[in-house]
């Protein structure tokens, strides 16, 4: 594998219910990332799928450090981003940059989309002038929208389109990794895969890292170099994209890949649906956090919480029964068609 | 299939248009707005050329058309001292508009610094926003008295009272509309580009949240110009000889039964301009909130 570009230890991110004047003492916190290890090499792509409220989005944004986490580290080629001075962090956020999901709420309504591409120009004070409006029209003709779009305003333009004017704004300062946090989940199927196609096509053309946070897995599937599966605000498998969706190892992932559709109506498949709802992440249960939904679970995954461990074709999972050989992985062979083409 | 070159994206582009060219165009089919901002432009074009239009100096006595009804000459009739009402109540628009323009200008920027700082840095919100509630406890009008009465009568008094009797509540609308438009997704992205508090503030989250305030302060200009009044009315605004709408009708006061032109024809013009302006505002605010429009 190539060498890390980003790296998350033991990443922590719990928000707490704040009184007006007193801290409450003894108030639950929502923990919503519940330490997380992840690192990701210069030019894949790491798919981050789970179900919505697994913290998914949360740790996208403490990649860039858009929250403050909790308590772990972020390490950009090396170096702690929480121990960075303010004035440093600023420099290397050039380097970090996000693409939203609501492609409506992300671009500001009362300012042009040349204003918009433009800013990080300004910001950083790297352009201005006639050299400002080269550079956004050359963003422009990156994306595929015409040039004269610069002085259109948001509202003017469709859901794929200011997707594209997102993109471009977060590749006006040449990042070297960017978070697409559900990037196209709110786009039409045709559109999701142009602007898929983009991303590919920036990833070649500009050596990109992608972290690509999706609830959609087929996309995911089809863009990730490897995946990531979070439960309740932890990694319960990480492998490659191939390897994870024809065998799923942990229990969780599973049943997650079993809800995907079958590409024939009459293709016979096994769902394996999952017992009651997702636990509070107010109250995480004791041992696995998955063991109170898992059909395969003994005393032991009660009581004691399973560590993040790498498994045979180096794949990590996070489950005592796949770790001690109990639980057999299942042959690669196990065909699925969710995945697009 | 590279979709650099086959895109969607290169269908005819939709003419240029800014959010502010749309904005004008919906108010010029507003009726409210239209009427309103007619009235007011009309208040406002004879306070500004008064000197001009009135017919009369605005202090020119004159014992031999004491109170007199009125007239051709005095359209308006005169007061005690002779002087023409229609020249006085012109050139007394302009002290009392003066006087709720500034009071706008008071209220609208420290209401916004105010507003925007807590509800922007949430640490300073429980301070700030615990002194507007100890302001605002008091009765604008009795706060505003209280001030003006402390100080003397003076116009900046007077617009310093009324400026300090509205901003409390200007800078909780503020703070309300920061506090929506700082959780937007675009602010977020400021803040991955780098982009400075201040940048964010005023770029991106004032620029946003101005709809209210302007209704705001729309209402402000015209309680201010009540206000004023009341404060003339009551002995403690600008002293005489000025004259602003209140001090006119305070000069009538005695006169009532006799000379009702005196205060009659003042107060009609103070209810043609907050009239006129309280119907700009529901027209800004239907137009600027489409969600309450009925």
């Amino acid at each position: 594998m190539a060498e890390t570009l980003i790296e998350a230890r033991r990443l922590v991110k719990h928000f707490e219910s704040r009184g007006l004047f007193l801290k409450k003492k003894n108030t639950a916190a929502v923990r919503a990332v519940d330490g997380v290890d992840l690192a990701i090499a210069a030019k894949e792509t790491v798919g981050l799928v789970g179900e919505s409220g697994c913290g998914k989005s949360t740790v996208g944004r403490l990649f860039l450090r858009l929250l403050e986490p909790t308590s772990g580290q972020i390490l950009h080629k090396g170096r702690d981003l929480m121990s960075l001075p303010p004035k440093e962090l600023e420099a290397r956020r050039r380097d970090l940059q996000i693409v939203f999901q609501d492609p409506f709420g992300s671009l500001n309504p009362r300012m042009s989309v040349g204003a918009i591409i433009g800013e990080p120009f300004a910001i950083h004070r790297l352009a201005k002038g006639a050299e400002r409006e080269r550079r956004v029209a050359r963003l422009l003709d990156l994306v595929g929208l015409p040039r004269a779009a610069a002085d259109r305003y948001p509202h003017q333009f469709s859901g794929g389109q200011r997707q594209r004017i997102g993109i471009a704004r977060a590749l006006a300062l040449e990042p070297q990794f960017l978070v697409c946090d559900e990037a196209v989940s709110a786009l039409d199927v045709s559109v999701q895969a142009q602007v898929i196609n983009l991303l590919q096509d920036l990833q070649r053309e500009l050596g990109l890292t992608y972290l690509f946070i999706s609830h959609n897995l087929s996309v995911v599937r089809h863009i990730s170099d490897r995946v990531a599966v979070m439960y309740l605000g932890r990694i319960v498998e990480l492998a490659d994209a191939d390897t994870l969706f024809k065998a799923p190892a942990h229990p969780y992932t599973r049943a997650l890949l079993s809800a995907i559709p079958p590409g024939h109506p009459r293709a016979k498949r096994d769902r394996e649906k999952l017992k009651g709802d997702v636990p509070s992440p107010l109250a995480i249960p004791q041992g696995c956090r998955f063991a109170p939904r898992c059909r395969f679970a003994v005393e032991r995954c009660r009581s004691e919480d399973p560590a993040l461990s790498i498994i045979a074709d180096g794949r990590s999972v996070a489950c005592h029964l796949v770790a001690d050989g109990s639980l057999a992985v299942p042959p690669r062979s196990s065909p699925n068609s969710g995945a697009a083409a | 299939m590279s979709s650099l070159d086959t895109n969607l994206a290169h269908e005819a582009l939709p003419e240029r248009q800014s959010p502010f060219l749309l904005f004008l165009r919906r108010l010029s089919g507003n009726r409210a707005f239209v009427i309103g901002g007619s009235l007011f432009l009309i208040v406002l074009v004879l306070a500004v050329f008064a000197d001009q239009i009135a017919p009369f100096k605005p202090g020119a006595n004159n014992f031999r058309a004491r109170l007199e009804a009125p007239s051709a000459v005095h359209r308006f009739g005169t007061d005690h001292f002779g002087r023409d009402i229609l020249s006085r109540a012109i050139h007394g628009g302009r002290l009392s508009l003066f006087i709720g323009l500034s009071v706008v200008l008071f209220t609208g920027v420290f209401g916004t610094l105010i507003g925007a700082a807590s509800g922007y840095f949430r640490r300073l919100d429980n301070i700030l926003m615990r002194i507007m509630d100890a302001l605002m406890a008091f009765p604008a009008i009795l706060l505003a008295i209280t001030v003006a009465a402390t100080l003397g009568a003076s116009v900046q008094n007077v617009i310093l009272a009324l400026g300090i009797a509205t901003t409390p509540h200007t800078a909780r609308i503020v703070r309300a509309s920061v506090l929506v438009v700082r959780e937007m997704e675009f602010v977020e992205a400021a803040r991955a580009l780098g982009a400075s508090h201040m940048r964010i503030l005023f770029r991106h989250i004032l620029a946003n949240a101005m709809a209210p305030l302007i209704v705001r302060l729309t209402y402000v200009f015209a309680s201010a110009i009540l206000a004023e009044a009341l404060l003339s009315y009551i002995g403690v605004g600008p002293p005489p000889p000025a004259a602003t709408f209140g001090g006119i009708i305070a000069n009538g006061r005695d006169f009532m039964v006799e000379a009702p032109w005196v205060t009659l024809f003042p107060g009609l013009i103070i209810l043609v301009v907050v009239l006129g302006l309280n119907l700009l505002g529901d027209g800004l605010r239907d137009v600027l909130d489409p969600r309450i429009r009925v």
